[in-house]
């Protein structure tokens, strides 16, 4: 079964300052987690895809507009206070695996080491109908 | 990270053009013989190394491969019930497999052939790159798919689609009229230049090298450069391939991070790729005439000659890039100039000269821009200024590596003075 992990950032509930405050050894070593905590799954046969995302100032929005040319906002949105940073498709037997990959990814470390316990979403990619259908 | 490798799939990537120049022009069929000879490969790729490498391995790809497409032509016959008149179309004397030692000069020919086919102006360059990748460089489509991070299945809708283009153009299986050349040589230089960059600094996803792509734009450029010996630009173009790769094993600490040149462990870097890439382009410099990637490779011989990056120089750097953006629409190739009239001139200068460049529109909101200018604000010493803008570039940028390598300088220079050793020559890695 696959499941999407989804890396929310909230301005309301981080209760850690934003990476860029950090020193250069604390983001070495949340790049270092990610990358083993990648590097783990891949091996273990369950990464399907990892990306990261943009942030969200240089997203733009884009709605159709009744046959006309389509109306396109640009950020930065300033009313944004959450946003995804980034994902992970997993492929995994039971879904307690992938709340327990997910609970690894949370822990990844902030300033001074400890856990930032980041929410992480752990979504059901949906799949073709079942036998029994 | 050496340029060597598999032997077998380096042997079956050289011969994979060559057996698809001599089919097409056997049967004239580009679309048809390029699908018998990936299938050709696949057996190929399988067998050799269990059963060995056949004694003549072009014949036996030839062979298996028009085995195929005769199957091909089969069964479209009997569907179609024209054996007859398809049979008589296909002389019994030209299905047969060449002698053994039936080594023509056309093979390496054909090589080129294909390049200008693939690199035709009818595909957009990413549709070029990949049938290129597929024909010319042998790749599997999903080798390719893996190398461009999408799904198998896009990749080989991209390719057919590539290769319908060019069957929907008409064009003939020959090399394109005289003066149609240079003109052709231009897309096809530049698509192995976007093959080797997009191994090399991918702008996207998480992996900062992806060697294989890099080695293989070196390969074919290789080819080209053994077919037009005389050719300045392709010389130039290979040379600065191998200079820029031959940093490669150094780019990148251990955590994966990006490390600029300037605070590379120069004794990683590949000694005999810069030699042999410094060989070239002092060759081909006098030979002329002087083209963009020329330029290019003489700068980065320039980096590449120094012990250590205080060594560097400069004022050649700086005069390099003056004739480089004379002869460049590349806007970008203006923010190295800065930088390296920074380096010479000092801060001030460049920040002056980075005002009067920032006005193109080209540059509008390019990180880039943003990331000169912090890192000429900390060489004149507003660590507070460079660190902000280090911060906000982080930001914008799409590149994961980048972000990351942009965080961490703003963090030195947040931090107490004196904590880091933040980049003092040049943001270029």
């Amino acid at each position: 079964m696959k499941y999407m992990l989804l890396m929310q950032f909230s301005t309301a509930t981080a209760d850690f300052p934003t990476i860029d405050t950090w020193t250069p050894e604390e983001i070495q070593a949340h790049i270092g987690f990610m990358r083993d905590t990648n590097a783990k799954l891949s091996a273990a046969g369950e990464l399907v895809d990892a990306q990261g995302l943009a942030m969200p100032d240089t997203a733009k929005i884009v709605r159709s507009h009744g046959g006309g040319a389509p109306v396109v906002t640009e950020g930065p949105f300033p009313e944004t206070k959450e946003w995804v940073a980034g994902w992970w498709i997993v492929d995994c037997e039971t879904s307690e695996r992938a709340v327990e990959i997910a609970a690894a990814v949370s822990a990844a470390p902030g300033p001074g080491g400890a856990p930032l316990n980041m929410p992480i979403e752990v979504r059901q990619v949906m799949s073709a109908p079942t036998e029994e259908l | 990270m050496p340029v060597e490798a598999v032997p077998v799939d380096d042997l079956l990537r050289e011969l994979a053009p060559q057996v698809v120049g001599v089919l097409t022009r056997r049967f004239g069929d580009f679309t048809a013989a390029e699908d018998a000879v990936q299938e050709a490969l696949l057996a190929a790729a399988v067998q050799w190394p269990e059963e060995g490498i056949p004694g003549n391995p072009r014949g036996w790809l030839i062979q298996v491969a028009q085995r195929r497409m005769t199957e091909e032509v089969r069964s479209e016959q009997a569907r179609r019930r024209r054996e007859d008149q398809v049979a008589r179309q296909v002389p019994d004397d030209r299905r047969a497999a060449p002698a053994a030692d039936a080594e023509d000069a056309a093979g390496r020919d054909d090589t080129l052939t294909l390049l200008f086919l693939c690199c035709h102006p009818v595909l957009s360059p990413p549709s070029a790159l990949a049938l290129a990748l597929r024909c010319v460089g042998g790749l599997t489509t999903a080798e390719i798919a893996r190398a461009f991070m999408v799904p198998e299945a896009t990749m080989g809708q991209r390719i057919s689609r590539a290769k319908q283009r060019i069957k929907a153009s008409g064009v003939p299986f020959r090399m394109p009229e005289r003066d149609g050349w240079a003109e052709r040589l231009d897309a096809v230089l530049h698509v192995l230049y976007l093959i080797f960059n997009e191994g090399y600094a991918t702008s996207v996803g998480d992996d900062l090298q992806r060697v294989e792509l890099a080695r293989e734009a070196i390969r074919l450029t290789r080819a080209v450069q053994a077919l037009l010996p005389e050719d300045s630009e392709v010389a130039g173009l290979l040379a600065l391939m191998l200079l820029t790769h031959a940093r490669s094993p150094a780019r990148t600490g251990p955590g994966g991070e990006l490390i600029p040149l300037a605070e590379q462990d120069r004794g990683r870097w590949d000694g005999a790729a810069i030699a042999e890439g410094i060989a070239l382009i002092t060759a081909a410099l006098p030979r002329g005439p002087v083209g963009p990637y020329q330029v290019q490779a003489a700068i980065a011989a320039v980096h590449d000659e120094a012990a250590t990056a205080a060594e560097t120089d400069w004022p050649q750097i700086l005069a390099l890039y003056g004739v480089l953006e004379r002869i460049s629409e590349n806007p970008v190739v203006g923010l190295n100039r800065v930088v390296a009239t920074a380096m010479v001139h000092g801060p001030q200068a460049g920040l002056s000269a980075l005002d009067a460049l920032a006005a193109d529109p080209r540059l509008k909101g390019h990180h880039r821009v943003t990331v000169v200018r912090a890192h000429l604000l900390e060489m004149a010493g507003d660590r507070a200024g460079a660190a902000e803008l280090f911060r906000a570039a982080s930001r914008a940028t799409a590149s994961l590596p980048e972000r990351h390598h942009l965080a961490i300088r703003a963090a030195r220079l947040a931090g107490p003075d004196g904590a880091g050793t933040g980049g003092t020559a040049g943001p270029a890695a």
